[in-house]
């Protein structure tokens, strides 16, 4: 029997850890024969779209906030085309010299005509269906209520049927429905989170009691805790990233088919919701985080498991 | 029993074994798993460097239950273990790892990673403990030839007789060079040539300082190391046939022995 070959301690040599590569080939590794990386990537698919989602109606909301704060209509119903004139002057000169009004245009009948024609037809006239004469006001900043109302019965007393409106008050049921569908995004985008750390843990779980006995073993040859979590910290953090790379591209996928199809209805108001550089940071940070709440849950549940052996 | 005791007078074993340091030492040791009976009660014994054991019992002797609590498996439930001049009892759980790799262990059933090479399964107790990639080739090479299996480094286990996986599995043991070898049953799979082979490998490595511990139900084993103090388990209790495992060491024992 020959001699047993003289090995110097690690410690001599200097230490090189036990994780990456070197330490890899502990766990078989399945990859995207595995689930992990595909419930990584619909959770990051959905959550890339709730962002996407919640930041458009962010901006939609903050975008027709601005353009309405400040803007009223007045409407002049009346039937009769010379009193509705006489009116109009009226209230013209109301507005003219009222404190709180920075400026105003009477919106022409062709152009009032023109809006109307979808619903009405092409053709029509204030001779055939009596329409209101209608004019644009630009309040001064920091219009308050009172001013409309001050308004409203200094109005009331020159042109009897003139109606004034803050525009943000018509719309001020649509501007809110729109902030609590970005609300409900962003809490869906917490329970997109919730359910990826519940994922990654059941699957640290599960690998973990998968590969009980190779853990045991490198446990006993003087493996630390740390060592062994950064084995499943690794594949974890491959797998996620895989995940995330392909649920972030089919997210910003559907994304862009929606922009696409937001932005052939040509209204105004959904113009508003166009996503700016920031958003796309933040969404491009979508994976990131996932890949990052990933690997730490990973890290913990391997961790809180090894806690209960010796 | 086959119980060798070692060619010295009390006196002169009393003296060897005061430059030889205590490694081991088992106080009133006592082990129950959940609220069943003590499986060992009251194991008391020092194992010193450089020494050649035999750990031997019949079957359910509580054999495997104390090299459990020998490479730290296994807490005691109660009594007091010191390993390496610590009490490892109390010692905090991450502080183990660097006590573990100071062992080598044996397991009766090999416990090699199934989807890594005989190559990769002995370097593992290198890499776990930090030597680098480039460190460990040649000495691992070195490991696999010295137990005969250069030429299966590539090989997994499962394609590996049970034969070549205890010696894959003892290259595995000894590669860090640990200062004690825990072995449990490593004959208990290989035909008697084999046996022979591996006693001859674990005298090799205890002669270069290796505490050596073979837990074993094979009577005929003990004459193949000469040298060797046999711990004898019955049922729980420990029985020192040779006098030398007392702790505190004690001279009247000693002498009742001999």
């Amino acid at each position: 029997m020959k001699r047993p070959p003289a090995i110097d301690r690690a410690v001599d040599r200097g230490l090189a850890p036990f994780r990456g590569r070197r330490a890899a080939g502990l766990l078989p590794q399945t990859r995207l024969g595995g689930p992990m990386p595909w419930v990584i990537a619909i959770m990051v698919a959905l959550t890339v779209v709730a962002a996407g989602g919640a930041l458009s109606l962010s901006n939609m909301v903050s975008t027709a906030q601005g353009d309405l704060s400040g803007n009223a209509t007045v409407q002049i119903v009346e039937p009769d085309a010379e009193q509705r004139a006489a009116q109009t002057e009226s209230v013209l000169s109301v507005l003219a010299q009222d404190r709180a009004v920075a400026g105003f245009r009477a919106v022409p009948e062709e152009e009032i005509a023109e809006l109307l024609e979808p619903w009405l037809g092409a053709g029509q006239t204030s001779e055939a269906i009596p329409l209101p004469a209608i004019i644009d006001v630009d309040m001064r900043e920091g219009a308050e209520d009172e001013d409309y109302q001050r308004l409203r019965m200094t109005m009331r007393d020159v042109a009897s049927d003139a109606r004034i409106d803050a525009q943000s008050e018509w719309l001020a049921p649509v501007l809110s429905a729109l902030s609590a569908l970005k609300w409900i995004a962003f809490v869906l985008i917490a329970m997109l989170a919730v359910v990826a750390v519940a994922a990654v843990w059941l699957a640290s779980r599960n690998a973990l009691g998968g590969n009980r006995d190779t853990v045991e073993i490198v446990h006993l040859l003087g493996g630390s805790d740390d060592q062994i979590a950064r084995i499943f910290q690794r594949s974890v953090l491959i797998d996620a990233s895989l995940g995330g790379l392909v649920g972030f591209l089919a997210g910003i996928l559907i994304i862009s088919i929606l922009a696409a199809q937001f932005t052939a209805l040509q209204s105004g108001m959904v113009a508003g919701g166009s996503l700016l550089a920031i958003d796309w940071f933040m969404i491009v940070l979508v994976p990131l985080c996932a890949v990052g709440i990933a690997v730490y849950t990973a890290r913990m549940t391997v961790l809180s498991s090894l806690r209960k052996s010796l | 029993m086959a119980a060798s005791i070692p060619p010295q007078s009390d006196s002169e074993l009393r003296n060897s074994r005061a430059q030889e340091s205590e490694i081991v030492q088992f106080d009133n040791v006592g082990l129950r798993y959940g609220t069943d009976r003590e499986v060992l009660s009251n194991i008391s014994f020092t194992l010193f460097s450089s020494r050649f054991y035999f750990l031997t019992g019949a079957s359910g002797a509580g054999k495997t239950s104390l090299l459990k609590l020998l490479y730290l498996a296994q807490r005691p439930s109660r009594g007091g273990i010191r390993m390496f001049g610590r009490d490892v009892i109390t010692l905090p759980r991450d502080k183990l790892p660097a006590f573990r790799r100071r062992m080598g262990v044996v397991f009766q059933d090999f416990r090699l990673v199934d989807h890594l090479s005989a190559f990769d399964n002995v370097a593992l107790p290198l890499r776990v403990s930090g030597v680098r990639e480039a460190d460990l080739r040649e000495p691992v090479a070195d490991m696999l030839d010295w137990v005969g299996l250069a030429h299966r480094a590539e090989a997994r286990p499962a394609t590996l007789s049970g034969g070549e996986q205890q010696r894959v599995a003892i290259a595995r043991a000894v590669i860090g060079r640990p200062e004690i070898l825990i072995a449990d049953e490593p004959t208990g799979n290989v035909d008697p040539e084999m046996a022979v082979k591996l006693m001859r490998l674990f005298e090799a490595l205890n002669r270069l300082g290796t505490t050596v511990v073979v837990a074993t139900h094979d009577v005929q084993l003990l004459r193949k190391v000469p040298e060797s103090l046999i711990m004898r388990l019955s049922k729980g209790i420990l029985a020192d046939p040779t006098g030398a495992l007392r702790y505190p060491p004690r001279r009247e024992a000693r002498g009742e022995a001999g």
